[in-house]
């Protein structure tokens, strides 16, 4: 383990182990309970790899009323529940305790309704991400959300979350195309929030819920916003000397007008790990924008020329258009693998800062300096539309030393983000990453409040504890949820 | 300032430490305030309390159009960032109506009140509701607490969304005093598609079928027999998906509207228009698209008229229906002017979700000083 401390299991919770496995046994199918060591092992961290854990047990789920009596035993026996989607969280969003009980949306995997007519699809929550869309496809109908891990990443995780995506330019993240959950709370009692009716008359619960990282309950079924596909997509890909002249670039494309559907930036280093591991052709320059636009033909030209026309006053070094579905997908192949290609160079850590799109300049040019004086490589690939950077900090797992140095590092940006008018994170969420983070960009009062909302979903803080607030600001939330 | 009641004080606050100090002191004294920003959105007649307006906590802090970015105080008019935002080719594409024709109300509208109302017109069907244009708030909770949630980028899940709470909260949860909202592109090109002589039922039809297609209908709404589509966009991009509309929905299509008309036209469905001027109780029913032919025959039975927006999905009913009899048809409906109608606005909630919403009001509001009763169900 680094430097991201966890509470110490409590030894109480250890000792009761058998029989809270049993309790758990006796309520749901046999296959539903996971508590072998061999086995819980495969739960013991999710993508924030470097923080392992493995779980008092593991439950899997096939039902809402299956979650529930699950939530409902842990209730009553007082043991902390983890949820955990496809674990693709890059936050720890879902990395267990020792004393917990992960509860795992993975088998809820049925597809309950295709409403073209009404514009929703309603799902059980442990379906993936992209199968929400294959799903609509033969419809005509997509769910706009597409994070980059959504080959893997289920629809509970996404709601979790709230996750975006690079097309949430146009289309907005989770949120804004959520319309109705299932949710059971630590209780086990389920709710229904939303529907297939556009908003709520009352409180917003279902907003609140969106993006609370597994600490407000469970959601089981959701019932998703979904949009008739486009005639066609076609992206053009600019190339900058100079990273400041790349920023402007995406403010005049905003500015004009054009809203496209995505505006994706590389820079130097990212595109040199590109060139050497996709070979996708791209320019050997300062800064790469990747721009789609959608509609049929003639809009796509339409809005091509508006931007080649505001790019082309920035000279640019390269402005390549796709005529073709082989050039597009060309265009987009070297960022789509960028992830990949990073990982070729060593160990990295994705960051997942946001800034007003005005302060990127600025913010790529302190990220540089802040990486002479960490001594570390950095290379930048982001969302470039709304202002959702991701620096990829390089390092050596095997050096001693190395991953603490990263995140020191990366704990800087993350500060220079909120310095500059933005945020922790945009995507990724707070998880345990960012958590002893928040003090940064709230004060005490805005924290302690977000702590007493979560307290009237879960008193007892057995939810997800000890993930998204400062440890030693909830510490007296959790002490007093235990004596409930 | 609204003042329907003689004998209470009014409160306007000038910055938000004076309104900090302010609800402090009534939280001290347990003294009910009943909150407006311009009061030309919500009925609060029967709130108790003093009243105390935000329309004094004016200005706009940043509007960065490259940024599709705008925040302004709360007491900002409506009118003025709408001017600011259309000088730069933008817009708050979430449309809010002008209640103040019809709840006979003469004051200016705010930013603060269109977004404590989640006030959302006929574009939320395209482009979402207030609250997803929401960045970031800042507010003072019923204890006198200054403080603040979410920011003013785009992209941000650091932490609970207590900016989803406060909006569509109307007051209850906190006093607003900033809000930072997403601004877009305002489409420099629109037009009309009318059908005249339909059924609400064929009208429904009509919204579905055009919706499934991917031209971006910005508007669906049906008024006295006649069912509107409004398509909007960039120069072309406009005229390619109006053919392609009429295409699709010919020979129905019996007018064609050119930009002003279409201006003027959605100016009067967004702010109901054709219900102003009247006493009668009006009704907000949301429903899911296919259902709301059923639910206009039900109400119109009860007497009165009945206006769809939203593709089918948002139901207005005008007339003398009983609150029990509009509810048994529509149990989702909110009455938005009552027109000599007691009890209560909002619609009865599932035990579990008011008992969430009353535990939330507790943690925001612990004396129940902020607009009590307005949101009861």
């Amino acid at each position: 383990m680094s430097g991201i401390a966890m509470p110490a299991p409590d030894a109480a919770i250890l000792a009761r182990a058998p029989q809270i496995v049993a309790a758990l046994r006796a309520a749901l199918p046999t296959d539903a309970v996971i508590w072998d060591p061999e086995e819980t092992r495969a739960y013991e961290c999710d993508a924030l790899t470097a923080y392992r854990c493995p779980p008092l047990a593991v439950v899997l789920p096939r039902t809402t009323a299956e979650v529930a009596a699950a939530m409902r035993i842990c209730h009553d026996l007082r043991v902390p529940v983890v949820p955990r989607g496809a674990g693709t969280s890059l936050a720890g969003g879902a990395l267990p305790t020792a004393d917990c009980v992960i509860i795992a949306t993975l088998r809820l995997r049925d597809v309950l309704k295709i409403d073209t007519q009404n514009r929703f699809i309603r799902v059980q929550t442990g379906v993936t991400n992209l199968s929400v869309s294959a799903e609509l496809e033969a419809h005509g109908f997509f769910y706009a959300p597409d994070p980059s891990s959504q080959l893997a990443c289920t629809i509970a995780g996404n709601i979790a979350m709230n996750s975006g995506g690079a097309h949430c330019l146009k289309y907005g993240v989770t949120t804004n195309n959520l319309m109705g959950a299932t949710v059971v709370l630590p209780t086990g009692e389920v709710v229904e929030l939303g529907g297939p009716e556009m908003g709520p008359a009352g409180l917003d619960l279902l907003g609140l819920l969106c993006g609370s990282e597994g600490q407000l309950g469970i959601v089981t079924e959701a019932t998703l916003r979904i949009l008739p596909r486009p005639e066609g997509a076609r992206p053009v890909l600019i190339g900058f000397d100079d990273p400041e002249v790349a920023g402007e670039c995406v403010a005049r494309i905003i500015r004009s007008g054009v809203l496209p559907v995505a505006i994706e930036y590389m820079d130097d280093v990212c595109l040199r790990a590109v060139e050497s591991f996709a070979r996708a052709g791209y320019p050997d320059c300062a800064a790469v924008l990747i721009v789609e636009v959608e509609g049929s033909p003639a809009e796509i030209d339409h809005q091509i020329a508006r931007i080649r026309e505001i790019a082309g006053a920035l000279n640019p070094v390269e402005f390549r258009e796709s005529r073709n579905a082989d050039e597009a997908m060309a265009i987009w192949k070297g960022r789509k693998s960028a992830f990949g290609a990073m990982g070729r160079l060593g160990d990295y850590i994705c960051l997942d800062g946001t800034v007003p799109v005005g302060q990127l300049p600025h913010t790529l040019k302190m990220i540089g300096e802040l990486s002479r004086q960490h001594g570390l490589e950095v290379a930048n690939v982001f969302h470039a539309g709304d202002g959702n950077m991701h620096p990829l900090i390089l390092f050596d797992a095997n050096t001693p030393g190395d991953l603490a140095r990263a995140e020191a590092f990366g704990a800087d940006i993350l500060r220079l983000c909120v310095e500059v008018g933005g945020c922790l994170t945009g995507e990724h969420g707070v998880g345990i990453e960012k958590r002893d983070l928040m003090g940064s960009q709230y004060d005490a009062p805005d924290l302690d409040i977000q702590m007493a909302v979560k307290d009237v979903f879960d008193p007892r803080w057995l939810l997800n504890p000890a993930k998204v607030f400062p440890l030693e600001a909830s510490r007296p939330w959790r002490e007093g949820g235990a004596g409930r | 300032m609204i003042l329907d009641h003689p004998s209470r004080a009014a409160l306007n606050p000038a910055s938000e430490a004076e309104l900090a100090a302010l609800i402090a002191q009534r939280f001290a004294a347990r003294q009910p305030l009943r909150i407006a920003g311009g009061g030309t959105r919500v009925e609060t007649g029967a709130v108790p309390g003093d009243v105390l307006s935000t329309a004094a906590i004016g200005g706009v802090v940043t509007y960065e159009p490259g940024e599709m970015t705008l925040i302004a105080r709360a007491g900002t008019s409506l009118d003025d960032i709408e001017a600011m935002l259309a000088a730069e080719g933008q817009a708050l594409a979430f449309e809010p109506a002008d209640m103040r024709g019809l709840l006979g109300r003469n004051g200016t509208p705010t930013i603060g009140g269109v977004v404590a109302a989640n006030a959302s017109g006929p574009r939320r069907l395209l482009a979402g509701a207030c609250r997803d244009h929401l960045l970031g708030v800042r507010f003072v909770d019923g204890q006198g607490r200054v403080l603040k949630n979410g920011g003013r980028v785009m992209k941000n899940v650091t932490g609970l969304d207590l900016g989803k709470l406060l909006c569509g909260a109307h007051g209850t949860l906190g006093v607003l005093t900033e809000v930072a909202l997403k601004t877009l592109p305002h489409l420099p090109d629109r037009c009309t598609l009318g059908l005249h002589g339909v059924t609400v039922e064929e009208a429904v039809a009509i919204f579905s079928a055009a919706l499934a297609t991917p031209f971006e209908v910005s508007g669906a709404a049906f008024r006295d027999g006649s069912a509107w589509l409004r398509v909007e966009g960039l120069g072309p991009q406009m005229t390619y998906r109006r053919d392609r509309l009429l295409t699709l929905l010919k020979p129905r299509v019996a007018e064609l509207l050119d930009d002003v008309s279409t201006l003027a036209l959605w100016r009067e469905l967004r702010d109901l228009a054709h219900f102003a001027g009247s006493d009668a109780p009006l009704w907000r029913v949301l429903v899911k698209p296919s259902d709301a032919p059923a639910t206009v025959r039900a109400l119109q039975a009860l007497g009165g008229e009945a206006s769809l927006d939203w593709g089918g999905g948002l139901v207005w009913y005008c007339g003398p229906g009983t609150a029990q009899a509009v509810r048994q048809v529509a149990p989702h409906a909110t009455l938005v002017r009552r027109g000599g109608l007691a009890g209560p606005a909002f619609p009865p909630q599932a035990p579990a979700v008011a008992r969430l919403s009353a535990g939330l009001r507790r943690v925001f509001d612990p004396a129940g000083i902020l607009n009590p009763g307005l949101m009861d169900s």
